[in-house]
């Protein structure tokens, strides 16, 4: 066993099934369980864990939360699988940045085990994606948070970025309101709909007069990042 | 969530090299307060709170409890565009609590806060749009009248406009901070301007009020003028308001809108409407809160006097526009009294009470006033129903005195302390011998 093998696996979830409990322990695995309903959720230790597993079946809503939680820049990045059911396939979309890996319920134990010694054996750095994204003169550096429009600093409020961010990861397409609310809010948040626009229009108001229109608002759809292409 | 903002907060702290962080909050009467910290203290701050001395704020503590804890709120934190480029300065909104950490009495947000959260509970979100009104004037001598920069009027395109500069630089500040801004004109009276904030939700814009103050200052005092809310600094000529527009949303439908009504009100936003009016004179000395206000609220001046509601009526206390192509999402109420010298999160929460116990007792709204009112006697007013707004402040006390809903709304800390204060304004401007009882009187008498 390589040394990233052998220490502990996190596991979170609503309930931890005895199958996975079971397929784990059989693997040799060393492993610590945490549930949505623990208080030490919202403080997990990033000290030793080799990788990390979220059920996300019973309540993705949670388990997406603990993923966005797992990814924060000020701790070392731990490799993570999250287990859907094939109804909940579409929660994956989108959120390419929250995983490294996943895996159906029901699952077959062979599988997971193979994915599991796959998600450890390829442990080492996470492997991020660039570290600046650019759209024209948009730059944001995902590594400082730090956002420009023609290398003047464009100074957001976090969720301002985090919008700014996904719109940006994703140009050319149209993204419904709710959708952006999920993505970006991660559901949880109250206000629904409503409270995409206004943070739509606080980034338009940043961005100027000048590249206002990079956020295009798509009628009775949501919005698009991007100009058209048409324009230009 | 927060532990992702205050991460967001310190590493962009570090990285655009912010040396002073102004921990901004609002004492009773709504003045903006502000201590700064350096950067190295932020973290600390974020997670603890940071510790000073109330009892020398207006409205906070009494002295036997003197020290309160304000704790910031790392989704405002925002790097200011004024002052030294090289040596970045950002504010934060702070919550004030007690040292053991519960939520402090005497802190307007906080009330604000407990209200939205309470309409919140209930399924509903109160969002607001004010349009704010005031005036640039040179600064004054002492003992001398304040002198206009124009004579220009509404929406008067002047030529070498230079409250129209004015404007557009205060416009471009407030946009660089995420203060989206929807119009903005040269007013009826000299010099006089109105700036419309984009809605956002309750607690937000009481924030942007604040901010919006201090920027109009902040730019105008840089250009060697003088901004003022002041809401009436002109005899003759319209006063300064802070037109509130007001709706209440489920989810992603507006609460306000019925297709079935005539009116398109449903009935929520009818017995909401009713409250506010039922209510309005209780919450008067709050939404109106100085000696000078109740100069603004008389007759001939596009200022509201009577307890009404109209559709088009702009001599009603509350109307209710008719909006751009029929969108259900814009349907609101515009409440007309609340003038911008007021304390943002009381007004707001006074409003949003009003209404609610409106909604909660099922008020009847009363017929629409579509005439001028202005036009009408009292004994005409009186046949209708209609009743007045307070005449002075002494009078909107009395009647505030008298209000559980107010009582209950500010709480009693903040009820006893703002009563007993403005008890002392009036008081003091009682006993004023004022110019024009000389002019009218010496000579005469």
């Amino acid at each position: 066993m390589t040394q990233s093998e052998s220490g502990t696996l996190l596991v979170v979830g609503d309930q931890i099934s005895t199958e996975l409990a079971r397929t784990l322990d059989l693997s040799g695995r060393t492993w610590h369980d945490i549930r949505f309903s623990d208080q030490s959720l919202s403080t997990i230790p990033d000290s030793h864990w080799v990788g990390a597993i979220i059920d996300l079946s019973a309540d993705p809503e949670a388990g997406w939360s603990v993923a966005r939680n797992l990814r924060r820049t000020d701790r070392d990045p731990i490799r993570t699988l999250v287990l859907v059911s094939g109804a909940q396939l579409s929660e994956l979309e989108h959120r390419d940045d929250l995983f490294d890996d996943f895996c159906l319920t029901p699952f077959h134990p062979t599988e997971l085990e193979a994915r599991v010694a796959h998600l450890l054996a390829s442990a080492g750095p996470v492997a991020t994606k660039s570290e600046v994204v650019m759209y024209e003169n948009l730059a944001l550096n995902l590594e400082t948070y730090q956002a420009s429009v023609s290398d003047q600093p464009l100074d957001l409020t976090y969720m301002e970025y985090e919008l700014l961010k996904f719109l940006v990861q994703n140009p050319g397409k149209v993204f419904s309101r709710e959708m952006l609310l999920s993505r970006v809010w991660g559901y949880d948040y109250y206000g629904g709909a409503r409270t995409v626009d206004v943070h739509v229009r606080r980034l338009r108001a940043k961005l100027g007069e000048e590249h206002a229109d990079l956020i295009q608002t798509v009628r009775s759809v949501g919005y698009r990042f991007g100009r058209s292409r048409w324009k230009a | 969530m927060r532990e992702q903002q205050c991460d967001y907060v310190l590493k962009t702290a570090s990285e655009r090299g912010v040396r002073m962080v102004r921990l901004w909050f609002t004492d009773v009467l709504g003045n903006l307060k502000s201590f700064a910290i350096s950067q190295n203290e932020l973290e600390n701050a974020l997670n603890d709170g940071m510790t000073f001395d109330g009892s020398s704020i207006d409205g906070f503590s009494r002295v036997q409890e003197s020290d309160v804890l304000a704790i910031p709120d790392p989704d405002t934190f925002q790097i200011l565009p004024f002052g030294d480029k090289d040596a970045a300065e950002a504010r934060v909104f702070c919550d004030i609590h007690h040292l053991d950490g519960s939520a402090f009495t005497g802190d307007p947000r906080q009330v604000l806060r407990r209200h939205v959260e309470a309409a919140r509970d209930e399924g509903l979100t109160f969002y607001i749009a004010p349009d704010i009104e005031f005036f640039y004037f040179t600064p004054p001598q002492p003992g001398e009248r304040p002198a206009p920069l124009d004579f220009g009027g509404y929406f008067d395109l002047t030529t070498r406009d230079v409250t129209g500069d004015l404007r557009k630089q205060t416009i471009r500040t407030l946009e660089q901070i995420g203060i989206p801004v929807e119009y903005s004109f040269h007013e009826d009276s000299p010099s006089q301007q109105e700036i419309d904030l984009r809605h956002d939700d309750a607690l937000t814009i009481a924030d942007s009020v604040m901010t919006f103050r201090h920027v109009v200052r902040e730019v105008a005092a840089a250009h060697g003028v003088y901004a003022t809310f002041m809401p009436k600094p002109l005899e003759g000529v319209q006063g300064s308001g802070m037109h509130t527009h007001l709706s209440l949303f489920t989810g992603d439908e507006n609460a306000f809108y019925d297709e079935a009504d005539e009116y398109n009100l449903s009935p929520l936003a009818k017995s909401f409407t009713a409250g506010l009016l039922q209510h309005a004179a209780e919450i008067t000395a709050i939404t109106n809160p100085t000696v000078n206000s109740y100069k603004r609220l008389v007759p001939g001046f596009e200022a509201p006097v009577h307890l009404s509601w109209a559709r088009n009526n702009r001599s009603g206390l509350i109307r209710v526009p008719i909006p751009k192509r029929g969108n259900p999402l814009a349907t609101r109420l515009e409440y007309r009294s609340p003038d911008p010298s007021c304390n943002p999160y009381l007004a707001f929460s006074l409003m949003l009470a009003a209404g609610l116990k409106g909604v909660r007792e099922g008020y009847e709204l009363p017929a629409e006033a579509d005439a001028n009112l202005f036009e009408l006697d009292d004994k005409a007013l009186g046949k209708l129903g209609i009743g007045q707004l307070p005449q002075s402040l002494s009078e909107a006390l009395y009647v505030m005195e008298r209000s559980e809903l107010v009582h209950e709304a500010l709480g009693e800390h903040i009820f006893e302390w703002y009563v007993r204060n403005k008890r002392r304004e009036w008081m003091d401007y009682k006993t004023h011998v004022s110019q024009f009882e000389i002019d009218r009187y010496l000579g005469t008498l």
